[in-house]
């Protein structure tokens, strides 16, 4: 014995807690690159964690549950563009409405769910490697969803920033009038990005009823679509950025589990504050400079698009 | 033959007023779809959600008592949504205004005095606005982003509430319960029917919405909050300070917010409990909207929330279908209002060839 056996666990469940906010915040910086704000994160979220819950319960084939979720999010952030973009409604009344709506409508699906148990994904387990001690459960005992945020992270920092069509989607992000004008499609342009976030919130929804606590229950996402929203201004809009921040957020949430579970003696309820008032506290400190936020966020960002001619 | 959407030289005035109409009968179209799929008859399941609630007179009093929080929070969210503040916090803020509001009787609960219920809904409003005050330092001071710090704070303040009534604030006699005492009959919102629940919050509501309606029409920061809204720069050119704008905005609606929380704890819940709001907060959101955020659109828009609550009550009772059929009403109707609304600034032009028909 090391003395350091507890470890493994606290990062093992950081590590749980840290993925749905990787999958929604990464979603979400595409949508916003391409100049698109959607506060709805938490209504596809929630529609996609009921999604893959109702899909694994009834078909037991997990793969297919989070196709499922990713499709059910990226139709609602479908819904989102129609009115945004097509028929130009504001952005954060049209991000709350998807919220308000995904609450409804995820509890009106899971209404005969609730309180059902689904056995959680399961885990990788490669013979040899995952049995190194400390690190072989940690590198090499997650279940696909935790690589799958990693991979994901990678080929959305490489696809922004390496690759000419995501050049053009920062262009459309930072002047939809000029990338107009030379001939590029924004709002086609922005369906697509809007999308891939829902998608994402939807992918980062299932963890929470798949993996994080396999259930599910009404509301269960406790404003975690909110947090990703927060982390990308954290992150400065840098999708490296969003994955630190999330494992930092993943980090507090169990710290504060295991606090409560330690018989600290501060009552569970301030505890469970912490989350919440970090993410304010961290929103204070990135957004006091406020020459670093113009200069980050993606120009157009919230701006409604209409093609002048 | 193609479909082209055209900016209106001018908004119309017809369609700010169709719309919300619209979005009405494009619910209800929904929904009978929507009761189809659940394995209800349509017809039937319209009538329990917007008739037989308020069939009769018990029924009638209890849409004002639902409509009661939600115009109060929706009349002082509108405010900001006018100048672009955009304070979603507001179930926080209720919460608060229920703590503090609430927090006078558990501490004089032995005070038998016609000031004790004034001293309340005072202090519910302090509650509140010193909720929506944090997110407006952190707006103006460090430009932290109103939306998210107040949405945050919902969390933090039904926590302090749940806090409040396992703890310290819990009834003595009350069996471990998380609940306070009973409010005593001078905490207690005075009845203006015999029989129902209708209380003296609803009066309070009214004079709100009469007090913002004089406040936007005829004070000088209710022309500032109105030229800031329609036109930023405008308002910077004349000297308007938008700090003080987000400051007003933000406490004004966290001091409604505040006094539909303790009129809800001194009304119909009638104690502190862990549990004070089925989401009034956020509900009064899809209100500010569909009242066209005016205050006596506002409360059409209440009142008509207020039946959706009920009818998703009713429907549970007669036809099994969850409650959670309200939600989905609720948000159906802010989503069929923000697409109508294109019809306010745009005109749909059918076009041959890429030209203009016309």
């Amino acid at each position: 014995m090391t003395g350091y056996e507890w470890i493994i666990p606290v990062v093992l469940t950081v590590i749980t807690a840290a993925t749905p906010l990787v999958f929604a915040g990464i979603g979400e910086l595409v949508t916003e690159k391409s100049g698109v704000l959607n506060l709805g994160i938490e209504g596809m979220m929630l529609v996609g964690a009921v999604t893959a819950f109702v899909t694994a319960t009834v078909t037991g084939n997990y793969f297919l549950a989070v196709i499922a979720a990713a499709a059910s999010g990226a139709f609602m952030a479908f819904l989102f563009g129609i009115l945004t973009l097509s028929l130009m409604a504001n952005q954060v009344a049209t991000g709350l409405a998807l919220t308000l709506f995904g609450v409804g409508i995820s509890a009106l699906i899971g209404q005969d769910f609730v309180g059902e148990p689904v056995q959680a994904i399961s885990k990788l387990n490669i013979a040899g490697l995952s049995d190194i001690p400390i690190i072989g459960q940690i590198l090499f005992g997650q279940d696909p969803l935790v690589y799958l945020s990693f991979i994901m992270a990678i080929v959305v920092s490489w696809f922004l920033y390496k690759t000419k069509a995501g050049l053009i989607l920062r262009a459309v992000g930072d002047s939809h009038d000029a990338a107009h004008s030379i001939g590029y499609s924004v709002i086609a342009i922005r369906y697509l990005a809007v999308m891939f976030g829902g998608a994402m919130s939807g992918i980062g929804g299932a963890y929470l009823s798949l993996a994080y606590t396999p259930m599910w229950a009404e509301n269960m996402t406790a404003g975690r679509g909110w947090i990703a929203l927060a982390l990308i201004v954290f992150a400065t809009w840098k999708p490296s950025l969003v994955v630190v921040g999330a494992y930092m957020f993943g980090g507090i949430t169990i710290l504060q589990l295991h606090a409560q579970a330690a018989g600290f003696d501060v009552p569970s309820q301030i505890l469970s504050m912490l989350p919440y008032v970090a993410t304010i506290v961290v929103l204070v400190i990135i957004s006091k400079d406020e020459s670093r936020i113009r200069k980050h966020a993606p120009a157009c960002i919230g701006k409604i698009f209409h093609p002048a001619a | 033959m193609l479909l082209k959407i055209e900016k209106r030289p001018e908004a119309s005035q017809l369609m700010v007023y169709a719309t919300p109409i619209l979005a009405l009968i494009l619910t209800i179209i929904t929904g009978t779809v929507l009761f189809q799929l659940l394995g209800v008859d349509p017809v039937e399941g319209l009538r329990n959600f917007f008739i037989k609630p308020i069939d009769n007179t018990y029924g009638a009093t209890e849409l004002f008592v639902k409509a009661t929080p939600l115009i109060l929070c929706a009349i002082g969210l509108s405010v900001g949504f006018r100048a672009n503040v955009w304070n979603i916090g507001a179930e926080g803020q209720l919460t608060l205004g229920a703590i503090f509001g609430g927090g006078v009787f558990v501490y004089f609960h032995d005070v038998d005095s016609v000031f004790l219920l004034p001293l309340m809904v005072v202090m519910g409003a302090i509650g509140g606005a010193l909720w929506a005050a944090i997110p407006a330092f952190l707006k103006t001071r460090f430009n932290a982003n109103e939306i998210l710090t107040s949405l945050m704070l919902v969390y933090v303040a039904l926590l302090i509430l749940s806090l409040l009534v396992h703890g310290s604030w819990r009834d003595p006699d009350g069996f471990n319960f998380p609940e306070s005492r009973l409010f005593s009959e001078s905490a207690t919102m005075p009845i203006l029917l015999e029989g129902t629940r209708l209380h003296f919050g609803t009066i309070i509501a009214l004079f709100a919405v009469l007090g913002t309606w004089i406040m936007l029409s005829k004070t000088l920061i209710g022309f500032q909050i109105k030229v800031i809204g329609a036109a930023p720069k405008a308002g910077g050119y004349a000297g308007f300070s938008q700090k003080k704008i987000v400051w007003f905005s933000l406490l004004f609606g966290g001091a409604m917010a505040g006094i539909a929380g303790v009129s809800e704890v001194s009304g119909p819940v009638g104690q502190l409990l862990p549990s004070i709001s089925p989401g009034y907060g956020f509900t009064a959101i899809i209100v500010a909207f569909l009242g066209r955020l005016h205050p006596v659109g506002i409360v059409f828009a209440g009142l008509l929330m207020a039946l959706t609550y009920l009818g998703g009550e009713t429907a549970q009772i007669n036809l099994g279908l969850p409650v959670a059929v309200t939600g989905v009403f609720q948000g159906m109707i802010l989503f069929f209002l923000l697409a109508c609304d294109v019809l306010v600034n745009f005109r749909f032009r059918f076009t041959l060839f890429g030209k203009a028909a016309s």
